[in-house]
């Protein structure tokens, strides 16, 4: 830890977390908050993971909810094998969280 | 927290209002990494059976949940009635059809098992099942590959 040191830990940017780790504001999210949650769920971050992401997070904006699995991948274009991949051992939780959602509530 | 947890899921109705809550259920627990094995039985088989699988209805007879007198079930068209109504309300909750539902529990790491039995009484072989299934296994073999599951019947 000598030369590369600008990498900040979730708690040094001062967002609010739910005791389950979702972000408590979606306003609070940012680019980098993402990287740092799934670095901490054990995701390495790639392209794919941020169309998801993108998607999610313009879904959002645009209804104020987040979007059901399926409508990632019905208009997201990831198709659910990937999805699984990219997001291993439950995407609906991964996704939500990265994306600076609350808790996925609903049932699809 | 839930890596460990695991659902077998038995779906004895071919219904159509029966055969939703298996499939939303499984889905649920795959989406939180739950490991999911659904058996399908008896009237089930209509769930995963090609010739059925697009056309399962909902029957208003014998079904209190609908809020109609029983008489009415059964006048011509009741039963298309209440399965278009309840087609429709589906595709509101952004539900996908029976079909694509199974297609998607499947890619989303769900397996999928016919009951042996049932299908001998049926004269179902693996090619009369939609290709999501991925095996025809008995009572034993289901419960043994369910061991340590969660048991949810249906």
């Amino acid at each position: 830890m000598t030369a590369v040191t600008t990498a900040k830990t979730l708690s040094e940017l001062h967002v609010k977390l739910d005791p389950e780790g979702f972000l408590v504001d979606p306003n609070e999210w940012t680019p980098e908050v993402a990287q740092l949650i799934a670095q901490e769920e054990g995701i390495e971050l790639t392209d794919r993971h941020w169309e998801v992401i993108n998607f999610v997070r313009a879904y959002y904006e645009e209804h104020g909810e987040p979007p059901t699995l399926r409508a990632i991948t019905k208009r997201g274009g990831v198709p659910t094998k990937e999805l699984y991949q990219l997001f291993p051992k439950g995407p609906a939780k991964k996704v939500a969280r990265i994306a600076g959602l609350g808790k996925p509530r609903g049932c699809i | 927290m839930t890596e460990e947890r695991k659902l077998a899921i038995i779906v004895s109705k071919g219904t159509l209002d029966m055969a939703y809550p298996g499939l939303v259920l499984a889905n649920a627990a795959r989406m939180l990494g739950i490991e999911v094995k659904l058996f399908f039985t008896f009237w089930g088989l209509d769930v995963i059976n090609e010739k059925t699988v697009d056309h399962l209805k909902v029957a208003p007879v014998g079904n209190p949940a609908m809020h109609m007198p029983q008489l009415a079930g059964v006048l011509p068209g009741a039963t298309d009635l209440a399965t278009a109504m309840m087609k429709k309300q589906m595709e509101k909750l952004d539900l996908p059809p029976v079909r694509e539902f199974l297609e998607m529990i499947h890619d989303a790491g769900a397996e999928i098992y016919a009951c042996r039995m049932a299908a001998d009484m049926m004269g179902l072989t693996k090619e009369d099942l939609v290709p999501q299934v991925d095996e025809i296994v008995g009572a034993l073999e289901f419960l043994e590959m369910a061991e340590g599951a969660q048991i949810i019947f249906i």
